[in-house]
């Protein structure tokens, strides 16, 4: 089975993270990027489904230089091949110049049973680019898949949903995103860690893509950063002593929560 | 999700790749797998055995060396996995150092092919535990003037005497023990779980390393074979080059400590409100013993990772591992300290790491030679004189 894993590095989910002088970018300096969490279950799910059936793991990552060792992370645990389309920077945060720049990377680097992505990438969180870039390959789509099985061209693959849980089975290819629960992603071992550093990384450019990164950021833009700005601080908060007089206090907090809050 | 780590001095750039990822992967699984439990674990005084098989497959035993397929981890990767190790706890550190370093590295060096054969590949997988026996009840610092001694016989050998303060000692499946034969020459034997006049029991009452076992051993005419004998090793230089193994990893393994304190106390002092409304860190003095913390722990960053990298290349001495060994235990036992002053009350309980941090570099400090040991062999080093002997007497 030939298994292919989109992946972005994205900031540590730990980082403080700043605005950049330019008003719609986040600052990067200092900055530890890390594997996207929902592709770590994409990942993890791919290497299972090897494990069980044989195949091929194939990661494809679409970022600047420093994505190279967000590949080597995934190698780390297991995988056969890397490839990384170089770039990013004038299509930040639009996840259709990305799925296109993705989509075209897929179909350049080979024909895959079954796409996994993560539900969405941690940071900007829109959860589109694993949906365009189905579209865009024109095989179907799961998204938010809980719990997977493969079995002969087609899947069975379980999608919480408001309220219940959803069964949808899809023909191969096909393209599913990985959500939380999915799995529980493995630490890569020592061996692995030595290992994927001598695995060689196919580098490509956008052009290489017959693609032109300028008109993805510009004419044919999908969206654009305005600007970012950061969620107001907390206040301290209100503490009503409650000591010397509790049912004064109760009474007190009742009408802030109804007045001030508007929570009841 | 990896968590902020003091680094001053950009010591994070002199590091590849692989030794930043064999730290992280470390760093995540202590956040994940020891921290919810660690002071649960200590106060019990429970070693976490169902750890090792994690650890095992983190390959975190036997890091350092290709043979029988490990992974060959560089000197400066297998010291960061160490720190990350005692930033949860001495204690798994102390696990992972002695069934490297004591136990993997004497039967590499000077175990016969079918000694590596049976026993590299499941220590490594952590089937097999192993311990260290060298410290007697009597002989700690001075091991050369060990009582335990092995008699040839027809057959094989046979081994009387005691051992102490031996960590994994009751749950070791094979024992590394030093003693010395009949010509007063030390010489290594594995010891398996079992033999006939051997016996392992536990050392009550420990205020450190709880989550560690520590035994003491006893042999009184326990009959080995002549295969148990390590053929290859003659002389207390070979114990004695043990140590400079898994003293080099208590460098680093020290400093994790010792960051886990500042980190500590860093966090308390900026949460902590006393007097006016400002935190506690807002006070001159404590941002005096912060600074201290700092400042020791970043010069001891720079000192291991140069000691690392000279590992590399073959050229570290033991003098320098001393110096390091010495340095970070210090730096640690200081930090914790402060830390635990910096927590007020708070620092003597078991909901801040301070206490536990606090107790088990007591151990830290004194085992694998305790600081004046090292004190010593850098004043030999100086000075060209050995003071180890009081000079009041001669040769013992
Ligand atoms: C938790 C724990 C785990 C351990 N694990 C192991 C293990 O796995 N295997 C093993 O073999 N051992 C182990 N040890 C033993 C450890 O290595 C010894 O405790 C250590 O070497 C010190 O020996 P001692 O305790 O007999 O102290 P002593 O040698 O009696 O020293 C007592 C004090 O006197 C000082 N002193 C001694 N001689 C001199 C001198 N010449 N000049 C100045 N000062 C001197 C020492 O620095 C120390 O302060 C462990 C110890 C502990 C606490």
């Amino acid at each position: 089975m030939n298994l292919c894993v989109l992946t972005a590095h994205v900031p540590d989910t730990a980082s403080v993270i700043k605005v950049g002088a330019a008003g719609n970018r986040i600052d990067e300096t200092g900055l530890k990027w890390i594997i996207s969490p929902y592709d770590e279950y994409a990942m993890e799910e791919a290497l299972k489904l090897k494990e069980a059936r044989g195949g091929t793991v194939t990661y494809i990552t679409y970022g600047p230089a420093r994505a190279e060792a967000g590949l080597r992370e995934c190698l780390a645990r297991g995988g056969d091949a890397a490839v990384h389309v170089k770039g990013g920077e004038a299509t930040f945060g639009d996840a259709l110049a990305v799925a296109r720049v993705l989509a075209a990377a897929v179909r350049k680097t080979g024909t895959f049973d079954l796409i996994l992505v993560g539900v969405k990438g941690v940071g900007s969180d829109n959860g589109l680019v694993g949906a365009m870039v189905a579209e865009l390959l024109d095989i179907p789509h799961v998204a938010g898949v809980t719990k997977l099985e493969v079995g002969e061209g087609s899947l069975t693959a379980h999608r919480e949903i408001e309220g219940g849980a959803e069964v949808v089975t899809a023909p191969l290819p096909c393209c599913i995103t990985a959500q939380k629960g999915l799995n529980e992603p493995r630490y890569p071992s020592l061996k692995g860690i030595m290992a994927a550093k001598k695995i060689p990384i196919q580098a490509l450019s956008v052009a290489d893509l017959g693609l032109d990164e300028g008109t993805l950021a510009g004419a044919e833009a999908g969206c654009r950063w305005r600007a970012l700005s950061l969620p107001p601080a907390k206040s301290g908060g209100t503490i009503i002593p409650g000591e010397e007089d509790p049912a004064g206090a109760a009474r007190q907090l009742a009408t802030l929560l109804r007045e001030q809050a508007k929570a009841i | 999700m990896a968590r902020a780590s003091l680094d001053l001095y950009r010591v994070e750039d002199l590091l590849t790749d692989e030794e930043r990822l064999a730290r992280d992967t470390v760093r995540d699984w202590v956040e994940a797998r020891v921290m919810p439990h660690i002071e649960a674990w200590a106060w019990e005084g429970r070693f976490p055995r169902e750890l090792v098989a994690e650890m095992a497959a983190l390959q975190l035993l036997g890091a350092t060396w290709t043979e029988y397929g490990l992974p060959g981890l560089s000197q400066v990767g297998y010291g960061l996995v160490l720190q990350e190790l005692e930033r949860g706890d001495s204690a798994l550190r102390s696990f992972v150092s002695v069934q490297n370093s004591l136990v993997m590295y004497p039967i590499l060096t000077w175990g016969s092919q079918e000694q590596r054969d049976r026993w590299i590949p499941s220590l490594a997988r952590g089937e097999a535990i192993g311990c260290f026996g060298l410290t007697e009840p009597d002989f700690g610092s001075n091991p050369g003037a060990m009582r335990t001694r092995a008699r040839r016989v027809a057959d094989g050998w046979v081994l009387n005497g005691e051992k102490a303060w031996i960590t994994n000692g009751l749950i070791a499946d094979v024992a590394v023990v030093w003693a010395k034969d009949d010509s007063g020459s030390v010489a290594g034997f594995l010891v398996e779980r079992g033999t006939p006049g051997f016996a392992a029991i536990d050392h009550k009452g420990k205020y450190s390393l709880r989550a560690s076992v520590t035994s003491q051993l006893s042999f009184s005419d326990c009959l080995l074979p002549l295969s148990a004998r390590l053929p290859l090793a003659n002389g207390l230089k070979c114990p004695l080059s043990c140590l400079t193994q898994a003293r080099y990893g208590i460098a680093w393994g020290a400093l994790g400590s010792a960051l886990a304190m500042y980190h500590a106390a860093l966090d308390y002092a900026r949460t902590r409100i006393q007097f006016g409304g400002a935190p506690i860190a807002a006070h001159q003095i404590i941002q005096e013993r912060l600074v201290w913390m700092a400042n020791e722990i970043t010069k001891g960053q720079l000192l291991v990772w140069r000691l690392g990298r000279l590992k590399e290349e073959g050229r570290a001495t033991y003098v320098q591992v001393s110096q390091a060994k010495r340095n970070s235990c210090w730096v640690a036992r200081e930090c914790a300290r402060l830390a635990r002053e910096i927590h007020g009350a708070n620092g003597i309980v078991n909901e801040y790491p301070v206490m536990r941090h606090l107790m088990n570099i007591e151990s830290v400090y004194t085992y694998e030679g305790t600081h004046d040991m090292h004190t010593l062999i850098l004043g030999e080093h100086l000075t060209g004189i050995p003071a180890f002997l009081p000079p009041c007497q001669g040769e013992p």
